[in-house]
């Protein structure tokens, strides 16, 4: 069973009323334990939950969070999946619900129903280079990828990072970037779209760096997550440098809103984004891209 | 004169040029190298010359009121930094400033120019190469200008 067809069971068999764990319609309650900032417009919130899960997640997935009064969205996961005593997750404020969200202080009270979703290959990946490519917020559901592979870095090849940002300030974990870069043997490369005089690094779109990455194409997974104009052109650069598509996994976290499979609001032709995604192999959705109607 | 040619026929920019092409670049080539924060081009300035980027980093910038200089690429080894040389007024475009000890292979525009000129075959290889620079560049441009991280 492939992980997206595991997380999709797992979800109906709680609807069908075979719960595999609690009610998966019902918000838990959470209490924001601390917010940090972590670029010009993003916090990261640390929630423990009033009883605490004893399950895990697969980097990749995402919770519902619910601002109670206002409205629950999905926000993809953000932390290390090791830590299981502690939830964290990245939000940058752009509607009324995670602008809530984003704005909440410790103490607050949140409700929470997930984890939902595929998560990324890791275990594809075993044995071979890997590169990771991330836009904008899209380092957040990317993080505990890079958590678990430095976890068990000897299982992997050579592990290479690239980040593209808007500007030196947007730059999402700008410390622990740094930290990967100098002590945890992946390489990294950040670039910029712009920057004023002291910005010493590259500057340019997130595609100019894909030819610096020192993997070996026919031997990498390439992970690809933030906008999808973005991953449109990343993809064709990875292609270019020799990724079969059947390599690149994508995150497309599109109108979810049930997070079951159930409403259809985020369905693409055959596809239910939440159920069988977020995370899709570039080969099964690459049709979806290139229609502006959906 | 040799090494100029080995390192032209190794650049990015001229890989798979015809040998008789190789020389007759190399014959308008010399070496050169900048000092950090020292400028290869100068926005209106004649675009002279165009450099073939071996080891540093070089900030194309433009220069905006109240804003100082902001950098909208940074290039590098294998890279080639200006390309007005080859379109008509050949003047430069942006700033160009080595933001690191910088080495490059610089090759006179004019005397290329009047290479392509006398030689369409040698003309074409060049605007080939040069305008695929340039769809590059326009793609990246046009990714920045949608500002997809800030949606």
């Amino acid at each position: 069973m492939s992980m997206a067809a595991e997380g999709a069971a797992s979800a109906a068999a709680g609807v069908a009323g075979k719960p595999a764990g609690p009610d998966p319609w019902l918000p838990r309650l959470g209490r924001i334990v601390s917010r940090r900032r972590d670029s010009r417009d993003a916090w990261t919130l640390e929630i423990r939950e009033q009883i605490p899960q004893s399950a895990s997640f697969r980097p990749g997935q995402f919770n519902m969070l619910t601002a109670f009064g206002i409205g629950e969205v999905p926000i993809s996961l953000s932390g290390d999946p090791a830590a299981m005593d502690r939830l964290i997750h990245t939000i940058r404020p752009v509607g009324p619900v995670s602008t809530a969200l984003a704005q909440m202080r410790p103490g607050a009270a949140i409700g929470l129903r997930g984890p939902f979703g595929s998560g990324w290959p890791l275990r594809q990946a075993v044995g071979g280079d890997v590169l990771v490519v991330a836009g904008g917020l899209g380092l957040a559901p990317l993080r505990p990828v890079l958590y678990a592979l430095l976890a068990g870095r000897e299982r992997y090849g050579r592990i290479t990072l690239l980040y593209g940002s808007r500007s030196p300030d947007d730059v999402l974990f700008h410390r622990e970037i740094v930290s990967w870069s100098r002590r945890q043997r992946i390489e990294v490369h950040v670039t910029v779209d712009h920057a004023a005089s002291g910005w010493d690094g590259h500057v340019g779109v997130v595609t100019t760096l894909v030819p610096r990455a020192q993997c070996e194409p026919q031997r990498t997974v390439a992970l690809v997550c933030g906008p999808e104009v973005m991953m449109r052109l990343t993809v064709a650069a990875l292609h270019a440098h020799g990724i079969p598509h059947e390599a690149i996994y994508l995150s497309m976290e599109r109108n979810m809103k049930c997070a079951l499979g159930l409403c259809g609001r985020c369905q693409l032709q055959s596809v239910l984004v939440c159920r069988d995604g977020p995370v899709f192999r570039y080969d099964r959705v690459r049709g979806l891209f290139a229609h502006k109607e959906l | 004169m040799e090494g100029l040619e080995g390192i032209i026929r190794e650049h990015p920019f001229f890989a798979g040029l015809d040998e008789r092409f190789i020389a007759l670049v190399s014959g308008c080539a010399k070496n050169v190298r900048f000092e950090a924060k020292q400028y290869l081009i100068r926005h209106d300035e004649p675009a002279n010359e165009f450099y073939l980027v071996r080891h540093g980093r070089v900030a194309l910038e433009i220069a905006a009121p109240g804003h100082g200089a902001l950098t909208f690429q940074t290039l590098g080894a294998g890279d080639i930094v200006g390309v007005s040389w080859l379109i008509s007024p050949y003047r430069s475009q942006y700033d160009a400033q080595a933001l690191e000890l910088t080495r490059a292979i610089a090759i006179d525009g004019g005397c290329l120019r009047t290479k392509c000129e006398s030689d369409h075959d040698l003309g074409y290889e060049m605007m080939k190469r040069v305008v695929a620079i340039l769809v590059q560049r326009l793609h990246a441009t046009r990714l920045q200008i949608l500002d997809v991280y800030g949606r």
